[in-house]
């Protein structure tokens, strides 16, 4: 719908990495992720297997991230999230599961840029060493003083999560540590 | 400033990501319970220099609540485990119990 | 006088000047330059004042342990004081000032308190200024503003120009110092295999190793340095800071680093500093050591300098504190300075060792050099007001009789060296005396024990005791394996480089000098310069009856402030032991707390400043409100609009527009920050009825009901309508502050007591834009945009539905806050705006009116509706706001329900929520207490009540009120009295809480 506006209507930086806001179908699921049913479900609507423990899975332009043992956080186009909530909530009806569509309650950017370990390790206690950190795992954490999540895409693009009313928080700790003259250079590669 | 694992997503958090929620195995006592129970469960905490048995939520990470064995004087943490028991695992114990022998908690030994 | 010398200067570049500005003269340094070293070189050897006295003082050390040299830095945006002239480092068009003083450095009026010493003695604040009582205010306090204080606080108007940010890092092993022994502990870590990053203060790697001598694996220090340095910069697991102090060391590991990336260059680009917070497996303090100075008469004399800090200054930055240097000491290293400076060829005209068999080989070849040696010696006093005029010679075994005055333009004295214990100590690592050096170490049997129990600090090099070049290699190497083996690195190589140095005679330990120094001498040998405490300080402390050295630090100031006691800290403890008759190590050392040296206080904030100091939470329609000029609130961290006055209109006319517009025709709030939280699960129902105090279970699917939460100790903590979505699903709504602590104490019930219950919990807050239609004309503003069928029929009170309104997917709920009609309506957060503006567009023809959180604030509490956070303070239970409608009598338990049957929550005399009216149609202050007859047992009045929440009610033109009154319910109709500030009790009539619309005719539609 051409009413749709993110939070910071597609915001972009340029710095130490390339910072984008993105709109993404993003869909809570409460239940037992070993749950054989839940399981199908997903790999049904989605095209995934449920992740393990702090990891991520995708297919395409779908995807799903580890959040809890009983909670998943499920992506696809931000278009088709309400069709896929919907989908996945009648193929659950008689599991005990919740399926919430929350894609308007997160925003979503995307880092891109070999410095983006460095961006984040300025605001999540989090170690972002090439050996400690590596793509296919997500890491629910702190960014300076909200909640969020992250996860890597490839060595050069991550993505990070958080609520939508803090949006303009987050880009701006986002842009202020991916300032051009704050590099560490702590990361080797 | 503390590092705790979440037993729930292998996290070793630092404190800012957790959040203490005070004595763990404590019992609810409900509407029928006499005043001296409701206000042991409400008011009475152990205040332990030594070994204690604490929860703690990983608040900012996988949202669980979690127990920690923890040591209030040296700070040794000697191990989490769910929160959902009603009495600390053998494991922990018999780890405390190697490492401070003779300690008491409650009724345990 | 002090100045540069042709040779030496191994860390300045004489191709590169730098001009600079010192109490507005221009001077002229190198690049490479401490400020100490660069206003040496310009004969500057008076830089400050001291802090009780005033006396003038020159710097003494060359590091960071220096208390004397501080000075204001920068200008405006960019003024600090309190900053060491001797780590900061000289740029173009740096300017420094000089503290303490009044009116000029040169000429300074609080000299005075030179004369009044004796009235300023230990423990002075405690004494002097108590009598007579007025002539506190009067006198006392001017007087102390106007001397006491180090350094200037920054203009209250400036606003720093940089910025600053924290950076996370984890490593096997940390090595802070980067002198031989943290580089050789660093290399034998990493050989092994462990990641390591190393932290060094200075902007240089080697610390005194190049200054001292000696060679290494038969390369200068130098050499081995950047040997060292180029080989852990190769290994891909090691990494080296240099301009980072390690700050502190914390528990389990965790360890503050200070990155000063552009104090030395601050026309460079990005963040000031960088605050490490790190978390290391290992932590390996190299941190070195520090010269201690001696206790004799004049020792605080401009001139007078550690033996070190002027082979430094000489050595590293080609200065010469003065021609003819004569030395004093009680141990062998200080004879590297004298040879040093007889070397650079300048004059030492004696070197007073207080050893009666003198020194080792450095003696014999300081002689050889033709410098004279006095042994069993003694610096009686030192003579010079400015400047350090001569030195009287003693012996070290009187009392101070002079035998000759040595004339002399510096001396440089030695008491031995400490090592620094600081961070092995921050996180409770014990120490051992060593009585040989006559210094405390680090006991190895007592590190910190991180969270597995093990210990996770281990010292190196001179840090750990080890002086002499061999040892601090082998003992630097030992440090580097032990700290590979417990991180797990493969079995690590313990060999160490060989280091060769002359063999030391063993010091002895000098804590007075003379030992026997009379009383007059006393007085005038300083401990602790930046206090100005001095040796018979310490002793009146101790006569007086401070045993502990804890209480003698605070009653005589010794060691505090910006260098707590670096200097002074072991002379002190000595000096006090002795008065006590004890031994040092009885008496024991004060607690070494972090940081090391300050860490500024941008570092601390790191990011968090202007538009990022803190979230703001921003709803769907937040630019919306911003672009029709919101007054806003702050709600938590939302910011919501408190009114919206209009061009010319103050706030208080904008409420009252505001609510008489929504009640005659059309009002649109946004209530997107109330918290939405989805519970479902085939025990969805039971739980909800354990949460609140109604009974959920029964509400029917399409219906909605008001609900109260209580803590486990029954006091209110939030209320909300709860819409019962499906057989398994409800929503909750929760109040604006309460989404995110509602849903923790939910999911804290389900998965701490409950967990076998079939529940799960989503806080979908954000996922919706909440608009509250509001009044007469709510309904037609709703069927004009069209779409679901919103009639009473279709819609009634307290029912919610699914549809679409003007084309957009809503959930609208029939419920009121206000007593109107009114509609709540949800819609996805993306499509928030787009909504609103849907809103403000076709309501129009209805004057449509937007409104803030006053108004919508006074409209319920015309209708009597409670607001959490104003009728509840955490002390007050559903009971007492009489609210027992909500309160189920069917059920067997709800969180809450017990501790309200307890005999205090039971008790008739509980104060109950009324309404008040004043008699004269005022407004009563917010929080006035109703006045009772009598007073308490402090002569208080009593009272027996207190407003709540408090207005103007446009609507009925009056102040209406609700109250916590004693029997209040049980009063209606009698008139009270209310406290009214500073102006005579107000008078208030006990009514209904409801002001407006009893029976609900106007929501009823």
């Amino acid at each position: 719908m051409s009413d749709v506006a993110l939070a910071l209507g597609g915001a972009t930086f340029d710095g130490l990495v390339k910072i984008e806001e993105l709109a993404h179908g993003m869909i809570t699921l409460r239940g037992d992720l070993t749950d054989k049913a839940i399981v199908a479900a997903v790999k049904d609507v989605f095209g995934v297997t449920l992740p393990g423990t702090r990891e991520t899975a995708f297919a395409g332009s779908t995807g799903a991230l580890w959040m809890s043992p009983d909670e998943a956080l499920l992506l696809c186009p931000y278009d088709e999230a309400q069709t896929k909530a919907d989908d996945l909530a009648a193929k659950l009806a008689d599991a005990h599961a919740l399926v919430v569509n929350v894609s308007d309650a997160r925003a979503v950017f995307q880092l891109k840029g070999r410095m983006l370990r460095e961006v984040i390790a300025k605001l999540a206690p989090v170690d972002m060493s090439p050996d400690a950190f590596t793509p296919g795992m997500v890491r629910r954490t702190r960014m300076a003083q909200v909640a969020a999540a992250f996860w890597m895409d490839d060595a050069s693009t991550a993505r990070v999560v958080c609520f939508r009313s803090v949006a303009a928080y987050m880009f701006g700790i986002l842009s202020t540590s991916a300032d051009d003259a704050a590099a560490v250079n702590h990361f080797a590669g | 400033m503390l590092l705790i694992t979440c037993p729930y997503c292998g996290v070793a958090a630092e404190e800012t990501e957790l959040h203490g929620g005070g004595e763990a195995h404590l019992k609810r006592f409900g509407p029928d319970s006499s005043d001296d129970d409701f206000t042991g469960y409400l008011f009475h905490r152990e205040n332990p220099k030594g070994v204690h048995f604490e929860r703690w939520r990983h608040v900012n990470g996988c949202g669980k609540w979690f127990h920690a064995a923890r040591c209030t004087n040296t700070l040794e943490v000697f191990g989490t485990y769910s929160a959902q028991t009603t009495e600390p695992p053998k494991d922990i114990l018999d780890t405390i119990r190697a490492k401070r022998p003779g300690f008491k908690w409650r009724d345990i030994a | 006088m002090s100045t540069r010398v042709q040779t030496q200067g191994r860390l300045i570049n004489r191709d590169r000047p730098v001009s600079f500005k010192f109490n507005g003269a221009l001077m002229k340094g190198y690049q490479g330059d401490t400020l100490a070293s660069a206003l040496l070189a310009n004969d500057q050897m008076l830089m400050g004042r001291s802090f009780k006295y005033h006396r003038p003082r020159g710097v003494v050390a060359s590091g960071s342990e220096e208390p004397n040299a501080l000075v204001n830095l920068g200008e405006g945006n960019r003024f600090e004081p309190n900053q060491r002239a001797t780590t900061t480092e000289i740029f173009h068009g740096l300017t420094a000032t000089s503290q303490n003083h009044w009116p000029s450095l040169e000429y300074d009026i609080g000299i005075v308190n030179n004369v009044l010493a004796r009235f300023l003695s230990a423990g002075f604040y405690y004494k002097m200024f108590i009598h007579p009582r007025p002539f506190w205010k009067y006198v006392y306090e001017p007087f102390i503003r106007h001397s006491a204080g180090l350094g200037k606080a920054p203009d209250a108007e400036s606003r720093d120009e940089d910025r600053y940010e924290h950076f996370y890092a984890f490593t096997d092993v940390l090595v802070i110092g980067g002198g031989v022994a943290g580089l050789q502990s660093a290399l034998t870590a990493a050989r092994a295999g462990a990641k390591v990053l190393l932290l060094e203060q200075t902007a240089h790697l080697g610390g005194r190793a190049p200054v001292d001598g000696g060679t290494i694996d038969g390369m200068s220090p130098e050499a081995w340095v950047e040997k060292a340095r180029a080989e852990l910069e190769a290994l891909p697991n090691a990494q080296i800071r240099t301009r980072t102090m390690g700050a502190g060391v914390y528990d389990h590991g965790y360890v503050l680093g200070y990155e000063r990336l552009t104090d030395h260059a601050p026309e460079v680009a990005g963040p000031r500093h960088r605050l490490w917070r790190i978390r290391a497996a290992q932590i390996i303090t190299a941190t070195g050591a520090i010269e201690r100075p001696l206790s004799f008469a004049g020792n605080d004399i401009p001139g007078v300098m550690l033996a070190s800090a002027v082979r430094d200054y000489l050595v590293n930055y080609g200065v010469s504190p003065g021609d003819r240097t004569v030395v004093v000491t009680n141990n062998d290293d200080a004879y590297r300075t004298a040879i040093a400076l007889v070397q650079a060829g300048l004059k030492v005209p004696a070197i007073l060792d207080a050893r009666p068999q003198g020194g080792g080989a450095l003696m014999d070849e300081a002689k050889a050099l033709g410098i004279r040696v006095e042994t069993g010696a003694a610096a009686v006093k030192v003579k010079g007001a400015k400047r350090v005029h001569s030195v009287c010679r003693g012996v070290q075994a009187g009392e101070g009789e002079v035998l000759e005055e040595i004339f002399c333009d510096a001396v440089a004295m030695s008491g031995g060296w400490s090592p620094v214990v600081h961070l092995w100590s921050h996180c409770g690592g014990k120490l051992t005396w060593d009585a040989d050096q006559a210094a405390f170490r680090p006991d190895h049997d007592r590190a910190p024990t991180s969270h597995d129990g093990n210990p996770f600090v281990i010292a190196s090099g001179a840090a750990d005791g080890a002086f002499h070049l061999k040892d601090v290699l082998q003992n630097a190497a030992n440090a580097g394996k032990t700290a590979a083996g417990r991180v797990g690195a493969e079995e690590g190589d313990s060999a160490a480089p060989s280091g060769d140095a002359p063999d030391e005679a063993p010091l002895v330990p000098v804590w007075m000098m003379p030992q026997g120094a009379q009383k007059k001498l006393r007085m005038k040998a300083w401990l602790d310069y930046q206090n100005d405490v001095k040796v018979s300080d310490v002793q009146l402390a101790a006569q007086e009856g401070f045993e502990s050295v804890e209480h003698t630090k605070r009653y005589t100031t010794l060691g505090m402030a910006t260098d707590q006691g670096k200097l002074s800290n072991i002379n002190g403890l000595a000096t006090l032991a002795h008065a006590l008759d004890e031994e040092i190590p009885c008496v024991g050392t004060t607690t070494f707390r972090p940081p090391y040296t300050p860490v500024s206080m941008g570092a601390i904030a790191g990011e968090a400043r202007g538009e990022i100091f803190q979230p703001i939470r921003k709803t769907p329609m937040h630019a919306w409100h911003e672009a029709n000029g919101a007054h806003w609130e702050p709600v938590g961290h939302w910011r919501r609009p408190y009114a919206f006055p209009k061009s010319g209109e103050s706030v208080h006319d904008a409420v009252k527009r505001e609510v008489l517009a929504t009640r005659n025709s059309l009002g649109l709030l946004d209530a997107s920050t109330l918290g939405k939280i989805i519970v479902k699960g085939p025990d969805a129902g039971r739980f909800l009825d354990m949460l609140y105090t109604n009974m959920m279970s029964t509400l029917k699917p399409g219906k909605c009901r008001y609900g109260l939460m209580c803590t486990e100790n029954g006091f209110l903590t939030d209320d909300g309508v709860v819409a019962r979505i499906d057989e398994d699903t409800f929503l909750c709504h929760t109040t604006t502050g309460g989404a995110d602590r509602i849903h923790a104490h939910m999911e804290e019930w389900l998965q701490t007591e409950w967990w076998d219950w079939k529940v799960w919990t989503v806080n979908a807050t954000e996922q919706f834009a909440q608009v509250a239609v509001v009044g007469p004309n709510a309904r037609k503003l709703l069927e004009k945009l069209g779409g679901m069928d919103v009639s009473k029929e279709a819609l009634a009170f307290m029912e919610w539905k699914d549809g679409t309104i003007g084309g957009f997917p809503v959930r609208a709920y029939r419920i009121s806050f206000s007593g109107e009609l009114s509609y709540e309506i949800a819609v996805p957060a993306n499509l928030g705006r787009a909504f609103w503006d849907a809103l403000i567009e076709a309501g129009k023809e209805w004057d449509i009116t937007p409104y803030g959180t006053e108004a919508l604030h006074i409209m319920r509490a015309e209708k009597g509706f409670i607001m959490i956070g104003d009728e509840t303070d955490g002390t007050v239970i559903p009971q007492d706001l009489g609210l027992d409608w909500a309160i189920s009598k069917k059920k067997e338990d709800y969180i809450g329900k017990r501790a309200q049957a307890r005999s205090h929550m039971t008790d008739p005399k509980r104060w109950k929520l009324v309404g008040l009216e004043t008699l004269d149609g005022s407004v009563l202050k917010d929080g006035a207490y109703a006045i009772a007859e009598g007073t308490n047992e402090n002569g208080q009045t009593n009272t027996q009540g207190r407003v709540t929440s408090t207005y103007h009610s446009p609507t009925l033109n009056k102040g209406i009120a609700m109250g916590l009154v004693l029997n209040g319910p049980d009063r209606m109709g009698e008139v009270i009295s209310f406290t009214n500030g500073d102006n005579p009790a107000k008078k208030a009539r006990i009514v209904s809480p409801v002001f407006f619309d009893p029976e609900g005719e106007k929501q009823n539609v």
